[in-house]
C-alpha cells in the first residue's frame, strides 16, 4: 500500500512504486539505508553530489588555513593548526569513501573537481589575509559547518551519517580553538584587536551564505528533506547560527558589519539585514576572490603528483606479480 | 650533572631541536599539496611529530639552563635570528619534488633512529627518557620514508631517475651528519651522548645498502663536509623570516 504522492513521484522518477513506498517507510521508521539496499536512483545521485561536494570542500578547505601553518605565531598554535588541517584531509578521505559506497570512484570525483564540474563550499574562495582569519574560520566557518553536519549525522544514509558523527567531534575542537583565539585577541594588544575586527568583518557575510540560498530558492531541498538526507532547512540552520554567534561576538567588543542587525523580541531571534545573493551566486559560479587560485593549487598538486601515483601503481603491480 | 655539562648539553639539544623544527617546517609545506590525500595526512603527521620533538628538546634545554620551559621554546623559535640557528643545511633546503622530500626524510630518519637508540642509553636519565619517547614515533617515520624510497626507486623509470637526482643532490649535505654537534666531545667523554662519527659509520653502511636495494647509487666519493652548523644556505633566512612573520608583528602580544 502506498499513497498517491508516492505513486506520482515513482512515475516522475521512473521507479517501482512499491519499492519506493517500502524505502520511504524505512526512512519514516528511522532506519538507516545501507550501501547494498535498494534506493531510488535520485537518492543515490543526490547523495553522491552532496558527499563528494562535501569531500571536495574538506580538500580545498585545507588551502586557506594551510597557507598559515609555517607562519603560526607560537609552537602551540602551529601544532593546533597542523592537526586541524590534517583532520580536514582525514575528513576528505572518509567522505570520499562514503561516496564510494554509492558507486562513485575517487578518481571520477577528483576529475569532476579538477574539471570544474563539481562544486565545493564557496567559503574557501575567500582569501585568508591575516593570521586572525584562522580564528574567524574556526569559530564562524567551522561553527556553521557543525550545525549543518550535526543535522547530517542524523541523515538516512548510514555511511554518511556515521562519517558525520566522527567529523563533528573533530570539528568541535576546530571551532573551540578558533573561538579561543578570537576571544584572546579581542582582549589583546591594539594590533590584535584590529586584526580580529577586520577578520570578522570580512568573514561574517560569507559565513551566513554558507547555509545556502533561502528556502524558497533552494531547488534540491524538497526531495532531500522528504528522504531524510536533510532534516532542517537552510534558513532554520542560518537563524540558529546567527542567534548563537551575535551575542558572543558582541561580548568580545566586535562590531558586526550589518547596520540592520537587531534583536526581535517577539520571535526571540536576531535579525540581519539582507544577504547579498549576487555575491553568493558570483562566487558559486567561479568569480569569487580566490576561485582561480584554489583550483590552480589543486590542479598543480594533482599534476605534480602524477608521476608519484604512476610509480606507486607500477611498484604495487610488480610486487603483485611476484606474489602470484 | 656538572655545570659545564649542563651548559654543553643545552647547546647540543638546541641543535637537535633546530633540526627537527626546520625539517618539520619543510614537511608542513606539503600539507594540502601532496600527491595523494593519504600523504597530506602522513606528511602533516610527520611535521606534527618533528615540531613536537623540537619542543621536547627545547624544554629539556630550558630545564638545564634554569629557564621557564613554558616560554623558552617560543623565545628560541621566534626571537632568534637565522644566524643563531644550529640546524643542518640538509633540513633547510627547499622541499623540492616528492622524491627530494621523501629521500631527505629517509636519510635523516635513518640517522635519527641510530642517534635516538644511543641517546635512550644516556647516563643522563631525563635525556634517555625523552629519547625513548621520541624513538617510538621516529620508527614509524623511518618505516614510512623507507617504503617511499623503495617504491619510487623501483617504480618507474621516471621515479627512479628523480630519486637518483635527489640522492645526488642530497648526499653531499647528508655527509654533515658525521660532524659533531655543539658540545659533543665533552658530553661523549662523559657518557651522556654518542659520537656522531660512530653513528655516521653505521648509518653509511645501512643506508647505502638500502639505497642499493632500491636501485639507487650513492656517490661515495662525495666530500665530507666540515659543516659546523653555523654555516647556512640562503634558504634558512627566508624560512626563518616566514616562520617568525606573525610573531614579530607584535612582540608584546600573547598569541
Amino acid at each position: 500500500m502506498y499513497g498517491a504522492d508516492v505513486e506520482q513521484i515513482a512515475i516522475q522518477l521512473n521507479e517501482d512504486p512499491q519499492k519506493l513506498a517500502d524505502f520511504e517507510a524505512r526512512i519514516a521508521r528511522g532506519e538507516k539505508i545501507e550501501p547494498g539496499d535498494w534506493m531510488p536512483a535520485e537518492y543515490r545521485r543526490q547523495l553522491i553530489r552532496m558527499i563528494s561536494q562535501h569531500a571536495h570542500s574538506e580538500v580545498v578547505g585545507m588551502l586557506p588555513e594551510g597557507a598559515w601553518i609555517t607562519k603560526a605565531p607560537s609552537l602551540r598554535r602551529k601544532l593546533i593548526l597542523l592537526a586541524k588541517v590534517q583532520d580536514e584531509a582525514g575528513h576528505g578521505q572518509y567522505l570520499y569513501h562514503a561516496a564510494e559506497t554509492l558507486g562513485a570512484t575517487r578518481e571520477e570525483m577528483l576529475d569532476a573537481l579538477l574539471d570544474g564540474k563539481a562544486k565545493y563550499s564557496s567559503i574557501f574562495n575567500y582569501h585568508t589575509t591575516t593570521w586572525a582569519d584562522n580564528g574567524a574560520i574556526g569559530w564562524l566557518v567551522d561553527g556553521a559547518a557543525i550545525l549543518n553536519q550535526t543535522m547530517l549525522a542524523r541523515c538516512s544514509y548510514g555511511p554518511y551519517s556515521r562519517a558525520m558523527v566522527r567529523i563533528c567531534m573533530e570539528e568541535n575542537f576546530h571551532r573551540k580553538q578558533g573561538q579561543e583565539m578570537i576571544i584572546l585577541y579581542s582582549q589583546g594588544t591594539p594590533t590584535q584587536r584590529a586584526m580580529v575586527q577586520d577578520a570578522i568583518t570580512r568573514w561574517w557575510w560569507p559565513t551566513l551564505m554558507m547555509f545556502g540560498p533561502h528556502d524558497a530558492d533552494s531547488p534540491n531541498s524538497g526531495v532531500l528533506i522528504r528522504w531524510g538526507i536533510k532534516t532542517r532547512t537552510n534558513d532554520e540552520l542560518r537563524q540558529e547560527f546567527i542567534n548563537q554567534l551575535v551575542p558572543d561576538l558582541q561580548a568580545c567588543g566586535i562590531v558586526l558589519p550589518d547596520p540592520d542587525l537587531h534583536y526581535d523580541e517577539a520571535s526571540g531571534n536576531w535579525r540581519t539585514g539582507p544577504i547579498d545573493w549576487d555575491e553568493f551566486w558570483a562566487v558559486l559560479k567561479g568569480n569569487g576572490p580566490a576561485n582561480a587560485e584554489r583550483m590552480a593549487a589543486r590542479r598543480q598538486a594533482h599534476a605534480d603528483g602524477q608521476w608519484v601515483r604512476e610509480a606507486a601503481a607500477a611498484y604495487a603491480a610488480k610486487n603483485q606479480m611476484q606474489v602470484n | 650533572m656538572e655545570r659545564a655539562h649542563q651548559y654543553a648539553l643545552s647547546g647540543y639539544l638546541i641543535a637537535l631541536a633546530d633540526d627537527e623544527l626546520v625539517l618539520g617546517h619543510r614537511d608542513s609545506e606539503w600539507t594540502g599539496h601532496a600527491p595523494i590525500l593519504e600523504e597530506d595526512i602522513a606528511f602533516a603527521n610527520l611535521a606534527l611529530d618533528e615540531i613536537g620533538h623540537a619542543k621536547l628538546w627545547y624544554e629539556l634545554a630550558a630545564d638545564l639552563l634554569g629557564e621557564d620551559k613554558t616560554t623558552y621554546p617560543d623565545r628560541l623559535v621566534y626571537f632568534r635570528d637565522a644566524a643563531q640557528f644550529r640546524n643542518l643545511q640538509l633540513v633547510e633546503l627547499p622541499k623540492g619534488d616528492w622524491a627530494y622530500s621523501t629521500l631527505r626524510q629517509y636519510l635523516f630518519d635513518a640517522f635519527e633512529a641510530l642517534r635516538l637508540e644511543a641517546l635512550s642509553q644516556s647516563s643522563y636519565t631525563p635525556l634517555a627518557d625523552v629519547a625513548a619517547r621520541i624513538r617510538t614515533e621516529e620508527l614509524y617515520h623511518l618505516r614510512h620514508s623507507q617504503a617511499w624510497v623503495l617504491r619510487l626507486g623501483l617504480g618507474t623509470q621516471e621515479s627512479g631517475g628523480r630519486m637518483q637526482a635527489a640522492l645526488d643532490a642530497l648526499w653531499p649535505y647528508a655527509q654533515a651528519l658525521a660532524a659533531p654537534l655543539p658540545g659533543e666531545r665533552d658530553l661523549h667523554a662523559a657518557g651522556i651522548v654518542p659520537s656522531s662519527a660512530d653513528l655516521f659509520e653505521r648509518w653509511s653502511g645501512e643506508v647505502t645498502q638500502f639505497l642499493a636495494k632500491s636501485g639507487l647509487q650513492a656517490n661515495l666519493q662525495s666530500p665530507v663536509s666540515d659543516f659546523d652548523r653555523r654555516t647556512h644556505s640562503p634558504h634558512l633566512p627566508a624560512l626563518i623570516e616566514d616562520l617568525q612573520s606573525v610573531a614579530r608583528l607584535d612582540p608584546e602580544a600573547t598569541w
